[in-house]
């Protein structure tokens, strides 16, 4: 039937986008108590609190329009990394607090154009999650944006550091502009984002705030993906060992 | 939906790219908490809460803002001097105590005696570091929550506490004490916190208990506290007690959903009830025979209650709420008193409580160590923000000049 097929490719394309949101709302959250001072414990916690609303708001819409019962939980928790489709970038350590930064660079630009395409989708639950979200992700970018000037024009540590950091995530940012089959078919039903057409843009932004960060912009002579045919690195599993914890040990009960 | 769930809309704590953070970050992230909840404080709340500002305040800030020198030791000096002139004079003293006792609000212009100032700022960054601290405990279970939604609501209540913490650190500060100063007497151990966050949380039932019995127990002993005599304190409680009111809630809600559930939920809830019934009772301090500033605080109106009364009142609104879901008060003496219209309990363990204190409970040394490593590790930080301020404002000044 194709109704129930169209179905399953938007529940396809909301677990991805929402597997993205928990895995990098669960690395944000491990910041809890560790940031470099308060303020900025209560800021990553706050944006980790928005990845965690947009994961609910996703699975939600994926576990309604699959129909098959599931709820945001059992997609959450009793799936196996092989079945996670978050890209890999999501998914890596937290790191000190320039590879947190050094991520969020990558990241955040990306959403600030990802949910400004998204708010235009036919599917409107997608539409108004993109909404909400775009607002959010203008504030983290601003955020972002600012630690990158201090630490790239801040002192010859910070500069070396977040330069590093830089170095270390870059090759992971390729996968987010990538076109699964899956994404070109809900393209052409005006329902997913043209992920390489926000990739022009995106280097744009990214040039300025290296510019103004006096940092100079990585090469691309690596590059990993794989995550959203669930190819994962070996760090998803440990964060789904703790993520899922209750759940497996005391599965089918209400908390 | 709680509070909490709605709560991801405002976002102030985009440090501004000019200003130091430590100034500029702190005010915008309290702006956006106190915004966080429907319960809304008057948006005038946190201005007031800084109106009139001492000198040693304003020029502390400038230096926070200004320069790489983050404790200023004349500051102590200053304080130290006033220490040892004794010669508060007994009118001043009296005038003091006078608009004390007519309900005046003290602010931190105005003159007050040197052991009042020493009092709040002990009480004040106490209370600080409990909330800060208790951040841990809390934290232990986030990233192993149960479900999206208790992940989410347990998130932001431990950005309550960390935008607690600032609250408290920013009135502590209106007393003169820097909060650098107030962070190394944490470290060194000669503040101290709350002794409940020295109990480790095992279990996800413990989150439950925490929030039930811990911020249950800081609400009756803050409540009266929004009527403190120092016009800071006061006004910064209001806020807090409201989400601590939240807090409480969702932590009994927790409790409740496990003492429904089956054999091994229950068992976790009633466990937790165990480990944190005593503890929480200890929160409110020790016997009011044994309580050596109470009487010069009551006398400030710093207190209102003394510590017994608070505890009973504590027992007396919790032990129908265990009862009511079925848990059991880990108390064998614990009896309703007809003649005095309040529950008698046995012997609380004062030995352990000093014990605790001295520094013998599980999480002493960890709540430190790990206190002094997010600390240290932010370190480089910190000083690329200072470092980019002090170009920022040269490339400026260059541009006048
Ligand atoms: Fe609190
Ligand atoms: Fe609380």
């Amino acid at each position: 039937m194709a109704s129930s097929n169209h179905n399953l490719s938007i529940a396809q394309y909301a677990i991805g986008l929402g597997d993205d949101a928990l895995t990098l709302g669960h690395r944000l959250s491990e910041w809890c108590s560790h940031g470099p001072y308060l303020e900025e414990d209560i800021a990553l916690i706050n944006i980790s609190l928005d990845y965690i609303g947009r994961a609910r708001m996703f699975l939600d819409h994926a576990a309604t329009v699959e129909g098959e019962g599931r709820d945001e939980d059992q997609l959450a928790y009793f799936r196996d990394d092989r079945e996670f489709r978050n890209r890999l970038i999501f998914e890596l350590p937290r790191g000190d607090f320039a590879e947190t930064i050094a991520r969020q660079c990558i990241v955040d630009p990306f959403y600030v154009l990802f949910f400004e395409a998204l708010m235009q989708s036919k599917d409107p639950v997608l539409a108004g999650i993109a909404g909400k979200a775009i607002k959010e992700s203008r504030y983290h970018w601003k955020h972002t944006h600012s630690w990158m000037l201090r630490l790239g024009d801040g002192t010859a540590e910070s500069h070396q550091r977040i330069l590093t950091a830089l170095d270390e995530v870059w090759g992971y940012h390729f996968e987010l502009f990538e076109m699964t089959d899956l994404d070109r078919e809900l393209l052409d039903a005006g329902i997913a984002v043209d992920l390489a057409a926000l990739k022009p843009k995106w280097d744009s932004m990214i040039d300025e705030v290296l510019t103004a960060a006096t940092l100079t912009r990585p090469e691309d002579t690596w590059r990993q993906s794989g995550g959203r045919n669930g190819e994962h690195t070996e760090h998803l599993g440990h964060l789904l060992t703790e993520l899922q914890f209750i759940q497996r040990a005391h599965p089918g009960l209400q908390w | 939906m709680t509070h909490h769930e709605a709560s991801s809309s405002q976002r102030h704590y985009v440090p501004h790219p000019s200003r130091s953070p430590f100034t500029e970050g702190r005010r915008q992230s309290t702006q956006r908490a106190a915004k966080r909840t429907h319960h809304k404080p008057s948006p005038q709340l946190i201005q007031r809460m800084a109106q009139q500002p001492s000198p040693v305040l304003s020029l502390h800030t400038q230096n926070l803002m200004g320069h790489a020198l983050l404790w200023r030791p004349e500051i102590a000096l200053e304080q130290d001097m006033t220490q040892a002139i004794d010669e508060q004079t007994q009118a001043e003293l009296d005038a003091f105590q006078a608009r004390v006792d007519s309900e005046q609000k003290i602010e931190p212009k105005d003159w007050m005696p040197d052991a009042y100032r020493r009092t709040l700022i002990r009480q004040i960054s106490q209370h600080a570091h409990s909330e800060i601290i208790g951040m841990q405990p809390e934290g232990n279970w986030i990233t192993r929550a149960p479900s999206l939604r208790r992940k989410a609501v347990l998130l932001a209540k431990v950005q309550d506490e960390a935008g607690h913490g600032l609250y408290l650190y920013s009135a502590a500060e209106t007393l003169g004490e820097p909060r650098e100063k107030m962070n190394a007497d944490l470290q060194s151990g000669k503040a101290k916190y709350s002794s409940i966050f020295n109990y480790p949380s095992v279990s996800w039932a413990d989150i439950g208990a925490i929030g039930w019995l811990v911020d249950g127990a800081a609400i009756v002993n803050q409540v009266p506290l929004c009527r403190t005599s120092y016009g800071p304190y006061a006004r910064g409680m209001v806020r807090i007690c409201k989400e601590e009111s939240f807090h409480q809630r969702q932590g009994f809600e927790i409790m409740t959903v496990l003492a429904a559930g089956n054999e091994a939920q229950k068992q976790m809830a009633q466990d937790a009830l165990n480990r944190f019934w005593w503890p929480s009772l200890m929160m409110f301090g020790p016997p009011d025979d044994n309580s050596p500033n109470s009487a010069q605080s009551m006398a400030w109106k710093i207190k209102r209650y003394s510590n017994d009364e608070l505890r009973q009142k504590f027992i007396d609104q919790t032990i129908p709420q265990a009862e009511h879901i079925g848990l059991t008060i880990p108390d064998p003496d614990l009896k309703w008193n007809e003649e005095r219209g309040h529950y008698d309990i046995g012997e609380i363990q004062w030995d352990e409580f000093f014990n605790v204190i001295k520094g013998n409970g599980k999480c002493n040394r960890q709540r430190i160590a790990h206190h002094k490593a997010a600390h240290n590790e932010g370190a480089w930080v910190r000083e690329a923000a200072l470092a980019y301020d002090a170009k920022q404002r040269a490339k400026a000044s260059g541009q006048v000049a």
